[in-house]
């Protein structure tokens, strides 16, 4: 019952979130635009399907997998999992002794980006869009696999406690340098998918690990030290998705030389 | 008969798209932290949500966000006035973001870290201010970021230079910015489109590109996200050196 209840919740808060975009979209329709909306009944009830799937997918991320994921990242950043044999050695933190949390970033980062809704809606734009060319899958893997090295790195950051901003700016000037070689086609395509990465099933269980992270290391605070994982994950996919389409490029040239 | 086999084909596919997130946790809870997975049935009931909410999500996209937002781009180029078109691109960015959970989230916790930092008195007044004033700010900077991009799609101006000026934006802020709210605006950038939003825009700005004669849906359409996850870093970055 409490299930049940709790679901409602989560409803009610969907229907508030989408509130304000059905309010702007129908005002707009009436009172600008001033034409009926084409098809107004089948637009209503893909309203209902989007609220309803939505708050479904947030009810079942929060009653398995978040508290399940969120376990994980607090039991893989505890010391006493990371030094079973006692206290780190001369009290120093070395940044190897958490190879385990590294890569259950990049795993984690990778997973939930394939989930992701806002990026499988970006990509099937994409894949209309271009005919084809970009397909759904090719454009998923490559921003997850961005999420992953860049969720990784972050962790990397917060237990070296090295400074935030000398990451971003190269790889700022890595995107800059990439965007005069790339297709131009995927250039726009690539800016956006930083931008879609993380919305609802990446971020809480991302946030988790950083404050997980910087609650255990020595030195570091969850306050100062716990951001940053966000910003990782949402530069990476950039420089992913234009070396994806800068390696099909190469493939594509390298086979037609050699037939 | 047909569309139960519909339904049924995009479970399967909802499921596929879940299934890296259960190696993932099933490898690590069983093999590095081995230790059993608590509550089974909760898990299973619960990850059966989720593919049924994906499923039910990407259908009600096709329906109705991508030709709701692809309808308005059409509406507005064929009603040819710039400056409606302008106005809903800044209530769409503007209203969308101020009431985003995500960014609530991040507006409180950056409260807390101006109060230990010592920037806002330690009251619970003091840092409900201080985040709405944040949140605000973000909105505004979404409102601007999908405006700036609506007039990129109008005049076919190429995205990498406005991206580059963005860029180019942030570090100069970084330099001047109190360290503490450096890692809060650099998460916020990613934070602000939800997942209504992004459909919805995505279409505004494709539809958009491929009503105008000239522009190319892929290489004008996309971009408007990207805009809105630039912006937000140097607005934060600036009411963190206002407020100090």
């Amino acid at each position: 019952m409490s299930g049940l209840s709790n679901f409602l919740i989560i409803l009610l808060e969907t229907v508030r979130d989408v509130l304000p975009i059905a309010v702007i979209i129908f005002g707009f329709q009436l009172f600008v635009i001033r034409r009926a909306i084409p098809q107004l009944k089948r637009v209503l009830l893909g309203f209902v399907y989007v609220i309803l799937g939505l708050a479904l997918f947030l009810q079942g991320l929060e009653q398995a997998l978040f508290p399940l994921g969120k376990l994980m990242a607090q039991q893989l950043t505890d010391p006493a999992f990371i030094y079973p044999g006692g206290e780190p050695v001369g009290g120093m933190v070395h940044w190897t002794d958490y190879k385990w949390v590294y890569l259950f970033a990049a795993a984690i980062g990778f997973a939930t980006t394939i989930a992701e809704p806002s990026l499988i809606a970006v990509a099937i734009k994409a894949n209309d869009v271009s005919g084809g060319t970009i397909t759904l899958w090719g454009l998923r893997i490559s921003v997850a696999v961005g999420v992953a090295i860049g969720i990784a790195l972050g962790t990397f950051r917060i237990v070296t406690g090295t400074p935030l901003h000398y990451y971003i700016i190269i790889g700022y000037i890595i995107v800059i340098i990439q965007t005069f070689y790339a297709p131009r086609m995927i250039v726009p395509l690539a800016y956006d998918s930083g931008g879609v990465t993380t919305s609802t099933v990446t971020v809480p269980l991302v946030a988790a690990l950083g404050l997980g992270l910087a609650a255990t290391i020595p030195g570091r605070s969850p306050l100062m030290d716990g951001f940053g994982l966000i910003a990782f994950a949402s530069l990476f996919p950039i420089i992913t998705v234009m070396g994806y389409a800068q390696l099909s490029v190469v493939s594509k040239k390298f086979s037609i030389n050699h037939q | 008969m047909k569309q139960l086999r519909a339904f049924w084909l995009s479970l399967l596919s909802s499921a596929r798209d879940l299934s890296p997130i259960i190696i993932v946790i099933a490898f690590f809870q069983f093999i590095v932290l081995q230790q059993p997975i608590p509550d089974l049935a909760n898990l299973i009931g619960g990850i059966f949500l989720v593919m049924l909410g994906l499923s039910l999500f990407v259908y009600g996209l096709e329906i109705c966000l991508f030709p709701l937002g692809e309808n308005m781009a059409y509406a507005f180029a064929r009603k040819g006035n710039v400056w409606w078109l302008l106005a809903f691109a800044f209530a769409l960015g503007f209203g969308t973001t101020v009431a985003e959970p995500a960014l609530i989230a991040v507006a409180d916790e950056a409260a807390k870290v101006a109060a230990v930092g010592g920037v806002i008195a330690e009251t619970e007044a003091a840092k409900q201010s201080y985040a709405n004033g944040l949140r605000l700010t973000v909105a505004l900077s979404v409102g601007i970021a999908i405006v700036i991009g609506v007039i990129r799609i109008l005049k076919g101006w190429p995205i990498h230079y406005l991206i580059m000026t963005g860029y180019l934006g942030i570090v100069i802020m970084t330099a001047f910015a109190p360290p503490w709210i450096i890692g809060i605006a650099y998460d916020s950038g990613g934070v602000t489109t939800s997942t209504i939003t992004v459909p919805l825009v995505t279409a505004l700005g494709v539809g958009l590109a491929s009503s105008i004669k000239g522009r190319n849906p892929m290489i004008d359409g996309f971009g408007l996200i990207a805009f809105a996850s630039l912006t937000p870093m140097i607005f934060v970055m600036l009411y963190g050196i206002l407020v100090q």
